[in-house]
């Protein structure tokens, strides 16, 4: 399954890695990213592999929030599905 | 890939714009329950729904989880309980009730519809008796939606049962004074009643439904709200395109969880509701959108082609986004449940009868609307008996759910609490009708033809 990561919030240092190591430590696989800073506000959107993770979706969304709040940005995942559905036909 | 900004669209529409799916509604078939005893029949339904539907509720919200949009209500609707329960002979039906407000509690849904008789034509005995016992049943149960169906385009309107109706209506504001006439809430009355409706209070599963069914209500005012503030100023095919356009991003998701609830429930799928349902939320509202295209307040002069725009454009839009559309799909006017309309109501803006007016090109009908608590009960079947004729002669569905709220005069606030709202208590035409609620008897069916 994929899913789509967005990571929103005040720039620092450090975003990206902790991000990645979550992911890397639970075996879900980067497919694509994209990352812009506008007026000091990071926005990063991530496309995942789920199917080398073992834990339950709610799971790693849960701990994928935890990285977040740690670093003071807001981190939600999310099924690719829902992005597809609305905007292609 | 999606982009960056598709995403940012979707999340902004769900996190900014209150995007959400409003409800799955399970329909569960009640006719292999008869019973000749009604306690037998009672056991049999309280079984069948809990084990029908004891696992929509954890399955909803891990959907809602999964795609990161809210799925606000999990709810049931079950076969007409007159039609269903006709076989137990009883007199009263409100034990029936109290079971399917028990079986709701067990599985977690907020409502449970299904407590309706179609009569459109006439009643059985069974039809009288629930329709006897709908006061009793909806003040004495908490999570219980009751609907009847008086009037339809082929057979005409019961003019008996309409008159009725008024009755029952202003029984149950009696009996729920003390919790602002709450059961009224809970009660609408149709012409054309459809039996694929998701949504409450007029939910029910049709007879000719499969046995289960998951039938979905989508939602977004906020969404087409915030597409218009975009398009400010742009020319009708503008806005109708934008209306379009949202309606089918919308819906499309809707059809998207439909169809994960439906595998996981492993319950076929029914239809897509395509409706704009407002909530008491700022920027959930179906008033908002009225006053972007340019109107000054709701019920203003322009309200009901505005409405008709936006009726006509989402059906457009989210018919193509979803294999099958069904339900009452349009733009809903509450007014409790959407604040603009009750400051529309309390500035004068909105009357009853440009309400009514509306009701010609909306989605459904009269809806969630407080009079004063003593408008004769014949009045009240003259408000239902207008309805169900715009109904009739036009093919559509129209609803009344009004409330005469006990003991309320005028520019009163009614609380009613969570996604009912609260409602400013409007002004009833003060002449009476009496004498032609008296006549009773059927009004027989249209002409389907010199449509003028």
């Amino acid at each position: 399954m994929k899913g789509i990561i967005t990571v929103l919030g005040q720039d620092r240092v450090g975003i990206i890695a902790r991000v990645c190591t979550y992911l890397a430590e639970h075996g879900i696989n980067i497919l694509d990213i994209s990352q812009t800073i506008v007026h000091g506000y990071f926005n990063m959107v991530m496309m995942v592999d789920l199917s080398g993770n073992k834990d339950s979706f709610e799971q790693t969304a849960a701990g994928l929030e935890d990285v977040g709040r740690a670093i003071g940005v807001r981190v939600k995942l999310q099924r690719e599905d829902i992005f597809d559905a609305m905007h292609r036909v | 890939m999606i982009s960056r900004f598709e995403i940012q669209e979707t999340n902004r529409m769900i996190e900014e714009s209150n995007l959400d799916v409003r409800t799955i509604t399970m329909g569960v078939s009640l006719l292999d329950c008869a019973d000749a005893d009604i306690d037998v029949f009672c056991r049999k339904i309280y079984d069948k729904i809990t084990s029908a539907a004891g696992s929509l509720v954890a399955v909803g919200d891990d959907i809602g989880r999964q795609f990161g949009i809210p799925i606000v209500n999990k709810r049931i609707a079950v076969t007409p309980i007159a039609i269903a329960a006709a076989g137990t002979g009883a007199a009263n039906y409100a034990p029936v009730a109290h079971t399917l407000d028990r079986a709701a509690a067990a599985v977690g849904v907020n409502f449970i519809g299904g407590y309706s008789a179609l009569i459109h034509k006439g009643s059985t005995p069974a039809d009288k008796a629930l329709v006897d016992s709908i006061p009793e049943a909806l003040s004495g149960t908490e999570r219980v939606c009751a609907s009847v169906n008086v009037g339809s385009s082929r057979a005409g309107i019961n003019m008996n049962a309409v008159r009725r109706m008024g009755e029952i209506i202003r029984e149950m504001a009696r009996l729920t004074r003390a919790r602002g006439s709450l059961a009224c809430a809970k009660f609408v009355v149709f012409c054309n009643a459809v039996e694929d409706n998701p949504f409450m209070a007029g939910a029910f599963h049709g007879v000719g439904e499969r046995d289960r069914v998951i039938n979905v209500g989508v939602s977004g005012p906020g969404a087409v709200k915030r597409a218009l503030t975009e398009a400010k100023g742009a020319d009708f095919e503008t806005l109708c395109e934008t209306v379009k356009r949202t309606a089918f991003k919308i819906t499309r998701v809707g059809q998207l969880v439909a169809q994960e609830a439906s595998r996981r429930l492993n319950v076929p799928f029914g239809i897509i509701d395509l409706s704009l349902a407002p909530t008491p939320t700022v920027g959930d509202s179906v008033a908002e959108i009225l006053m972007e295209m340019g109107l000054e307040q709701p019920g203003a002069p322009g309200t009901t082609a505005a409405v008709a725009i936006l009726n006509d454009n989402v059906k457009k839009g989210g018919v193509m986004a979803s294999s099958y559309v069904g339900g009452l799909s349009g733009a809903f006017i509450p007014v409790s449940e959407d604040h603009g309309m009750i400051e529309a109501a309390q500035c004068g803006a909105l009357t009853l009868e440009k309400l009514e007016a509306m009701t010609c090109v909306c989605s459904v009908g009269l809806d969630m609307v407080a009079i004063p608590g003593d408008t004769p009960a014949e009045t009240i079947s003259g408000l239902i008996a207008d309805e169900m004729a715009i109904g009739m002669i036009n093919h559509k569905t129209t609803a009344v759910r009004i409330i005469p709220a006990a003991g309320k005069r005028v520019g009163d606030m009614v609380e009613f609490g969570g996604l009912l709202g609260s409602a400013p208590v409007m002004a009833v035409n003060r002449f009476g009708c009496g004498p032609f609620i008296r006549r009773g008897g059927r009004v027989p069916p249209p002409l389907h033809s010199f449509k003028n």
